[in-house]
């Protein structure tokens, strides 16, 4: 009997411990707005400078998690966050269609280029992106991709078909990092080759790295290299619990006034980061 | 790489000047490793003891599954968890995702199998004669248990250790579950991590300075238990 009493004891314990632990999860703040974005709006600094005016004006607490485009929309399906940041206008659009989200409001842009070391092994300064991309095919320069399928990585594919070329996937040259940007970008410095990134992680690593990067910009101004961000307002449709309400002030406010006059603002070494385009 | 030692003299800077989001990092990690300690200790301890004290039917059957859950790699465990508390999961309307004790419940699955495993293995190994002995001085069988229990005290306490060690240390679930929120969630192995993939190698060491430097006060802490 007494072993009995002894194991009953325990598992009281136990389930007190997991009570508490349980418990202390149930302080959700009601005025929290969880947003999954990608890495490039957290790595550039632009919600950190974003945040405390948003929650000046609206009395809401912006919270993020940063990561690529693909698990952005992915923690939007399973209900997980309320509202999104993400750029890949393709992905969006089915993700809408699907009945996942809603009100998806293009809020600001900047343009992806392709950087490589100054050395330019394949001779790519000044080119086309198509004709960028055949040369480093055809000199099997190191090219170092996302593969993770964010917005980025989704526009690098594009950007390959376009060009009519065979994704080198296999191809020894072809690295994938399966990283976010500024990583991937330090990575392609390390292997001396190039990569796809949208301009406002480089203004930021090109600031980091005091005006003097290594790595240099050598394909700009394509048509097909614009890079759009907009918000999508999670559908409460579908997920009860999401607050699209609040993610509607927020996608207000962004296109609005206020939030496009400090994303023009926004500057990492005296240059504009991204240029606000809602209508 | 002089951002080794630039990391070094940062490390000490971050601290002294009270730098506030390494300290929101440190809370954050020092309350998920507490949660997680703590019940994996409380759960942990009795079940490594009855593991290894009691011999029953199926015992080596959950002694291999007890140290096969000492190889569970941490982003499984992550995903695991995100599963279960996704807000689309069972667990989902408890609202557990992205918040500090969403993070310690898996670092608790990552705890527990260390403190029974080891805990077993430390009362095994306990001198046979320990329990004649104790039953000759006329020890009443709760008597006989705590005076192994008592016996036991330098291994519990190295599992418990050898577990807040892997606790301390892990990323993947604190990134997967807490989706590394600044000022909320971020632990100070996911701020290592993001800093690393921003290239901010010095912070990252710094960082990692300051982690050894709590598992250095820690360790300090328990081994005074086992002094006594």
């Amino acid at each position: 009997m007494k072993r009995l009493s002894t194991i009953i004891k325990l598992f009281l314990l136990m389930g007190i411990s997991a009570a508490v632990l349980a418990t202390s999860g149930w302080a959700a703040d009601d005025n929290v707005l969880m947003m999954a974005t990608t890495t490039s709006t957290n790595d550039t600094g632009l919600l950190d400078y974003l945040a405390p005016h948003f929650n000046k004006a609206s009395g809401l607490e912006l919270r993020w998690t940063a990561t690529g485009t693909g698990k952005a929309l992915e923690l939007g399906k399973n209900c997980d966050v309320d509202v999104l940041l993400v750029h890949s206008p393709e992905a969006e659009l089915k993700f809408v269609e699907e009945g996942y989200g809603i009100h998806r409001t293009p809020i600001m842009y900047n343009d992806f280029v392709i950087i490589g070391p100054a050395a330019d092994p394949a001779g790519i300064k000044g080119k086309s992106v198509a004709e960028s991309l055949a040369a480093i095919m055809a000199k099997k320069a190191v090219f170092v991709s996302r593969g993770d399928k964010s917005g980025t990585h989704n526009k690098e594919l594009e950007l390959w078909k376009t060009a009519k070329l065979t994704l080198p996937e296999k191809e020894s040259w072809y690295v994938q990092s399966g990283q976010g940007m500024l990583a991937t970008i330090n990575m392609a410095f390390e292997k001396k080759g190039y990569t796809l990134t949208d301009r406002g992680t480089y203004i930021k690593y090109e600031a980091d790295k005091g005006g003097q990067p290594p790595m240099v910009i050598l394909v700009e101004g394509d048509e097909t290299l614009r890079n759009q961000y907009s918000v999508i307002v999670v559908n409460q449709k579908r997920c009860e619990k999401a607050k699209s309400g609040m993610a509607q002030k927020f996608a207000f406010w962004m296109s609005g006034p206020q939030g496009q006059m400090l994303i023009k603002e926004f500057t990492q070494n005296g240059k504009q980061l991204f240029t606000p385009n809602a209508k | 790489m002089d951002f080794l030692f630039q990391g070094f003299l940062q490390a000490f800077k971050l601290l002294l000047t009270g730098d506030p989001e390494t300290y929101s990092a440190v809370a954050a990690t020092v309350t998920v490793s507490s949660y997680a300690m703590a019940v994996s200790l409380l759960m942990g301890i009795p079940l490594g003891f009855a593991l290894g004290h009691f011999r029953f039917p199926g015992r080596r059957a959950v002694r291999l599954v007890v140290d096969t859950m000492l190889s569970l790699p941490t982003v499984f465990v992550g995903l695991m968890v995100y599963a279960l508390i996704s807000r689309q999961g069972p667990l989902g309307q408890m609202g557990l995702l992205f918040t500090l004790p969403g993070i310690a419940i898996g670092q608790t699955l990552l705890a527990l199998p260390v403190v029974i495993a080891l805990g077993a293995t430390t009362v095994e190994s306990m001198d046979a004669n320990l329990r004649t002995m104790l039953i000759s001085l006329g020890a009443g069988r709760r008597q006989l248990l705590l005076g192994i229990l008592w016996e036991a005290r330098h291994g519990l306490v190295e599992a418990g250790l050898t577990a807040y060690g892997r606790v301390m240390t892990e990323v993947g679930i604190a990134m997967m579950v807490g989706g590394n929120i600044k000022w909320h969630t971020r632990t100070i192995t996911t701020a290592i991590a993001l800093e690393t993939s921003k290239g901010m190698f010095a912070m990252g060491i710094a960082l990692g300075m300051v982690l050894l430097l709590i598992a250095f006060f820690t360790t300090s802490a328990a081994s005074l238990i086992k002094r006594k």
